[in-house]
């Protein structure tokens, strides 16, 4: 059957397309302005910190100009840093976007649904007792980690463990926010009662520097951790576009996604072990960094609407936003001492969440 | 167009639905009644194959849809649930996504022209660009509807699409689906509580009683003594404005 044929006379020069198109071209232009904002970040937060280095000199030296030591500050400590936190805050929103979709809950995250502390502890049991790191009780870098691939590997585990149960209980009971979420609770303080036992069986150089490594921090990163992350979040955020209109779909309801042909528990299963691996490194890189996940979404949202075209991609910019002006302000805020992003995340993310529980989760 | 042969469906270790047999012509509405928990939404479900059925053949348009694939049952068969969820998104966009089944990497210029048509014909226009979350359950079930016509289906199928509309939006909503049927020459099942409303808009009725089917036909099928034995209550069938309408006998 033809709908269209004939009546495509009707439309004429009707409005609504080219009202559409405007409605189209805003979100476009929330994301050209979002990317623009992220580079200048980007340079602003190279270029601040111990030793002020000025513009000319940062630009200078990113392109390969040998500034002396200049150079050595921006190529081995900030560049990679400030990299960092963008590769990061985009894995991080991703998979909570993602997340908040197949769930069909606008609380859900790597952080809230419990995702992060299970990877947090595999990630402890691998250092502790596996041995895949050795500790300094510094706080710049408390954690050598010997094997990272070890490291992740046991922090995906644990992770997949929580997504299972996750899973097993959104399917035997439901996927309403509120069982969700108290299951993250259930989760979260699980695995953090797990970590606090390795904690309490370790000497105290190995608790000190496991607590150190317990606050999520992007600086710990180099350029190998900075190209694993990278490797992982770029194919991770592939996979969520493609399944942009999965989402769109599971948005409208399950009942409306199969009848459009989705097979909703394939799509909801691939997304939950997506959105794990992708926090289980994360994780395992950095520690635990809370919210992101949650809070990036829903400024996207606030800009661009649910529509996953659109969302997928702004919520990747607010998450490389977000996580790089967080740690910017981290490292400034107390110069010289650098505060963990994590503390200044969990300081953003916990008003939000409350302001959500409280407007009521209309999705 | 429709061809159903003797489908079942179990529950667990239940039998919920049993040698179902029916047929659908291009441009006829069905309406499938009966009481609650009697299994017309899971009718529906088995058509579209969301609940694969236990035993039988579903023929849409010649082709029997339990041996396609899910994309290409959603190319011919639409179906709009009871509910549907709303977020922040444009009447456009949720409509759009009834070309999902159709859609590749991307959405083409024709995806665009069919919801455009669609819109006009369904007299969306005026919504389309507003958040589906601000909208009434009316305004809601019709971008569902439209969701569903632009995935161009041969079968449409509509679970209890009056369920929560004033007398207004009710005759609205089945007029819109009527027209459309008859327009495109597609063919309609609707589940339906109100035999009254069913009388003016359905060609064709299925009364079921304990998952088969009580009685199946024209107007002529909904009589006293079917109402009596599947529902359990007595009502008189009468003529008021060349509508057949029916009323309890009881208070």
């Amino acid at each position: 059957m033809e709908f269209i044929e004939g009546k495509m006379d009707e439309l004429k020069e009707d409005t609504l397309p080219l009202a559409y198109t405007g409605y189209i071209r805003k979100k476009i232009s929330f994301m050209i302005i979002s990317s623009i904002l992220l580079f200048l970040l980007l340079i602003y937060s190279i270029a601040v910190g111990a030793a002020n280095i000025s513009f000319t000199n940062v630009m200078a030296a990113l392109f390969g100009y040998d500034v002396g030591n200049v150079s050595t500050i921006i190529w081995n400590i900030r560049l990679p840093r400030a990299l960092t936190a963008i590769v990061s805050g985009i894995g991080l929103s991703v998979a909570g976007v993602a997340l908040q979709s197949i769930l069909r809950n606008p609380l859900g995250s790597p952080y809230t649904l419990g995702i992060s502390h299970a990877a947090a502890f595999g990630a402890a049991f691998s250092v502790i007792v596996l041995g895949s790191g050795s500790m300094r009780s510094t706080g710049a870098d408390a954690v050598m980690l010997n094997n990272p691939y070890m490291t992740t590997a046991v922090a995906f585990c644990f992770s997949m463990i929580a997504t299972f149960i996750l899973i097993a209980i959104a399917r035997y009971r439901s996927a309403s926010p509120e069982v969700m979420i108290l299951t993250g609770v259930a989760l979260a303080s699980l695995f953090t009662a797990g970590t606090m036992f390795l904690q309490y069986f370790a000497d105290d150089v190995q608790l000190a520097a496991v607590v150190f490594w317990t606050f999520g921090d992007v600086g710990r990163a180099d350029w190998g951790d900075l190209g694993i992350l990278t490797a992982v979040t770029i194919p991770s955020m592939v996979y969520f576009l493609l399944n942009r209109w999965n989402y769109n779909a599971i948005d409208a309801g399950d009942e409306t996604a199969k009848g459009l042909g989705v097979n909703v528990e394939k799509v909801r299963l691939w997304g939950m072990l997506v959105a794990s691996l992708m926090t289980a490194f994360v994780v395992a890189f950095l520690g635990v960094i809370g919210f992101v996940g949650l809070v990036c979404p829903h400024i996207a949202r606030k800009f661009v609407g649910d529509e996953q075209r659109f969302l997928l991609p702004a919520s990747c910019l607010t998450g490389g936003l977000l996580l790089l002006s967080a740690d910017t302000a981290a490292r400034l805020m107390l110069a010289p001492h650098e505060l963990p992003v994590a503390i200044l995340t969990a300081f953003m993310g916990a008003p939000l969440f409350l302001y959500l529980l409280i407007r009521g989760y209309q999705h | 167009m429709l061809n159903v042969e003797g489908l079942g469906f179990n529950y667990k270790t239940r039998k919920v639905l049993e040698q179902i047999h029916f047929g659908l012509k291009p441009g006829e509405v069905l309406a499938i009644l009966g009481p609650n928990g009697v299994g017309k939404s899971t009718l529906l479900r088995c058509i579209n194959t969301i609940h694969p059925p236990a035993t039988g053949t579903i023929f849409v348009d010649g082709e029997e849809v339990l041996s396609l694939e899910k994309h290409e049952v959603a190319k011919r068969i639409g179906y709009v649930p009871q509910r549907s969820e709303a977020g922040k998104l444009t009447a456009y966009d949720a409509i759009l996504l009834g070309r999902k089944p159709h859609i590749g990497w991307n959405i083409k210029e024709k995806d665009h022209k069919i919801v455009e048509s669609i819109i006009m014909k369904l007299e969306l226009d005026k919504l389309a660009l507003r958040y589906i979350n601000e909208m009434s359950g009316g305004e809601l079930q019709r971008v569902a509807i439209a969701r569903a016509l632009v995935q161009e289906p041969k079968l449409l199928l509509l679970d209890e699409p009056t369920s929560s509309l004033d007398l207004k939006k009710q005759l609205e909503i089945l007029r819109t689906v009527r027209q459309v049927v008859k327009d495109n020459r597609v063919s309609a099942v609707i589940t339906m509580h109100d035999i009254n409303l069913a009388l003016r808009f359905a060609d064709r009725y299925i009364f079921l009683k304990d998952g088969n089917i009580f009685a199946h036909g024209g107007h002529e099928i909904v009589v006293p003594e079917t109402i009596e034995q599947v529902y359990g209550v007595s009502a008189t069938v009468e003529e008021l404005n060349g509508f057949r309408i029916v009323v309890p006998n009881e208070e």
